[in-house]
């Protein structure tokens, strides 16, 4: 028996195998580092990633599949690499003080940080169901440890449990999703799954109930409602720093996959799955936009507005045309900036362990540190999607590609929840601007690391803001491979 | 004798279902660890059901991923356990209740 071995490229992972070689250098360093001279480990994790996203520019515009049509190498899958390295590296600059802080400034947090990077990529690429698994494990078990890096912290421990538990179990329900698709079809690559349908499966009560538990398990890990409920408490009790990253990486990854594999296997049946993701968008943005007016602690009420952007991208994935899906790569790369921001700022007014994250301590900000306020208004306005922020652009395509697709109603109810979500959102600057500190909380000490990373989100906010043209150039190059739309 | 493909499919929701409900209404850790553990070989079930069917390799080759992935994820989850028994006594998950709304 002769065994063929089918030719591959390796630069077509090229960045995926720069990070692999990081994460397992920094473990090794540690070993061989003596204590106390470890503070260059985060320097080198950016190096990894500046690398990587040196390496993903390079593959522009490559197109195809290699390792045996197990991955994707294609435009779609680099945009999303970008946006996951930009993550992650701002993640990175963040984190530093807050984790010394704690004296938790450990490699092995970067270590998890590049692996779960790893995954998302992954997850963006794979041509494969057993891959798009894979990638989704290794970027969920990697955010299982960073959500309980606090160990003797009793919330991170609690977040760290329920983030553990309803991730496997919905990983359990995309599983048997999975299954059944293979089930209906007979294969688990995405190309030949998508051929089934147009071959006329379509009907199959196998395929339908496999996509059903595709949306659950999805819809679980982009926090939709109704499967939403681990959102609010595992965002409060992780770690800031942690919570920064899972809001916008884990978000975009899962998104990732949905998009890929609803876009490129299922267009041929749309009429089965866009009027039940109509209802699980209204539901998602209504219910998080109207809880939030409701939280007090700033983690949470971040939570709920990320369960409600969560909504506005669903209505990008329900429109289903080619501005749809240009919207929503171009509302993630938004999304990334204005939230890392927002989260950076929270460490920042926290001063010492998440000391001051009630929204009340934002108060008299504006007078005590004008920069810092400028910039936390800059993230709010964004959010909120008030011009000329990223944030606005991004709600514009995301509504008109609804109305072009014919969900007038949609459009409106989305730009209804985004008049809701003004008012939690300008009360923090409220807070800082109109009303008088409530107690002396001590200064805020800014490194240079946390200072850049807000400055490189603000002016990114505002600058694809006023020209959203270049990002939407990249991002219509990126979804010409969904032929179907 | 060949097993029908149904039996398999029913086989597999049957436990699938048991699964959910003992995620949903168990209150100890470990045992919904368990219960999770059982969704997932429900799920390796099916797959090795549909790969006999199709005399197909690649159903047979995801269990063993499926194998592997839920070992990790129970290694981690029973450190995170061994971490909230030490700091709270207890792993009765809903006296894990400090954050709410």
């Amino acid at each position: 028996m002769t065994i063929s071995i089918p030719s591959i490229t390796l630069s077509n992972i090229g960045p995926l195998l720069t990070l692999t070689v990081a994460g397992l250098l920094l473990l090794l360093m540690d070993a061989l580092t003596p204590k106390g001279k470890k503070g260059y480990f985060p320097y080198l994790s950016l190096i990894a990633l500046v690398i990587a996203a040196v390496q993903t520019t390079m593959l522009w515009n490559r197109s195809g599949t290699d390792f045996a049509r197990m991955i994707y190498v294609d435009n779609f899958a680099f945009f999303f690499y970008l946006i996951f390295l930009l993550a992650t590296a701002l993640t990175i600059l963040i984190s530093i003080k807050y984790l010394e802080d704690y004296h938790r400034n450990l490699e092995e947090y970067y270590t998890l940080l590049i692996f779960a990077t790893i995954g998302m990529m992954l997850m963006a690429a794979g041509g494969h169901l057993i891959l798009i698994f894979l990638g989704l494990e290794i970027l969920s078990i990697a955010i299982y440890i960073l959500a309980g890096l606090f160990r003797e912290d009793i919330k991170s421990n609690e977040a760290a449990l329920k983030y553990l538990i309803l991730g496997a179990f919905s990983s359990a329900f995309l599983l048997f999703g999975m299954a059944m698709l293979y089930g209906a079809t007979g294969s688990l690559f995405l190309d030949d799954l998508a051929q089934a349908i147009k071959a006329g499966v379509g009907t199959n009560p196998l395929l339908l109930f496999g996509m059903g538990l595709l949306i659950v398990g999805f819809g679980f890990k982009v926090s939709s409602v109704p499967f939403h409920m681990w959102t609010p408490d595992v965002y409060e009790g992780a770690p800031t720093s942690v919570t920064a990253f899972m809001s916008v990486g884990t978000k975009a990854a899962a998104f990732a996959a949905f998009v890929r594999i609803f876009f490129l296997v299922f267009p041929e049946i749309k009429m089965e799955w866009n009027m039940l993701l109509w209802g699980l968008a209204v539901a998602t943005m209504t219910l998080g936009n109207v809880v939030a007016i409701a939280q007090t602690n700033i983690k949470r009420m971040l939570a709920y507005s990320s369960i409600a952007h969560a909504g506005y991208l669903l209505v990008a994935l329900v429109a289903a045309n080619q501005l749809g899906a240009i919207s929503f790569l171009y509302y993630l790369v938004a999304y990334t900036l204005m939230n890392i921001g927002a989260f950076a700022i929270v460490i920042l007014v926290a001063r010492k362990k998440d000391n001051y994250i009630n929204i009340y301590d934002y108060c008299g900000l504006g007078f005590q540190y004008p920069a810092l306020a400028a910039a936390m208004s800059v993230f709010m306005f964004a959010l909120a999607g008030i011009p000329p922020t990223a944030g606005f652009v991004g709600k514009f395509y995301v509504f008109s590609a609804a109305v072009e697709a014919g969900y007038i109603w949609l459009a409106i109810i989305g730009v209804m929840n985004s008049l809701v979500s003004v008012f939690y959102y300008l009360r923090i600057t409220v807070l800082m601007y109109m009303r008088p500190a409530e107690a002396e909380l001590g200064p805020v000490t800014m490194t240079p690391a946390i200072s850049s990373a807000v400055l490189l989100t603000a002016a990114g906010v505002l600058a694809i803001g006023v020209f959203p043209g270049p990002i939407y150039e990249l991002a219509l190059n990126s979804v010409k491979i969904f032929v179907g739309l | 004798m060949v097993v029908p493909l149904l039996y398999y499919i029913a086989l597999s929701s049957a436990l699938f279902a048991i699964g959910v409900i003992g995620v949903l209404i168990r209150r100890n850790a470990i045992i919904i660890f368990m219960c999770i553990e059982m969704m997932l070989n429900a799920v390796n079930l099916s797959l090795v059901g549909f790969a006999d069917h199709y005399q197909a390799i690649d159903g047979q080759m995801f269990v063993f991923f499926v194998m592997t992935v839920a070992a990790a994820e129970v290694a981690v989850g029973l450190a995170l356990i061994v971490a909230i028994f030490r700091n709270k006594a207890t792993v009765n998950v809903d006296e894990l209740n400090l954050m709410k709304w």
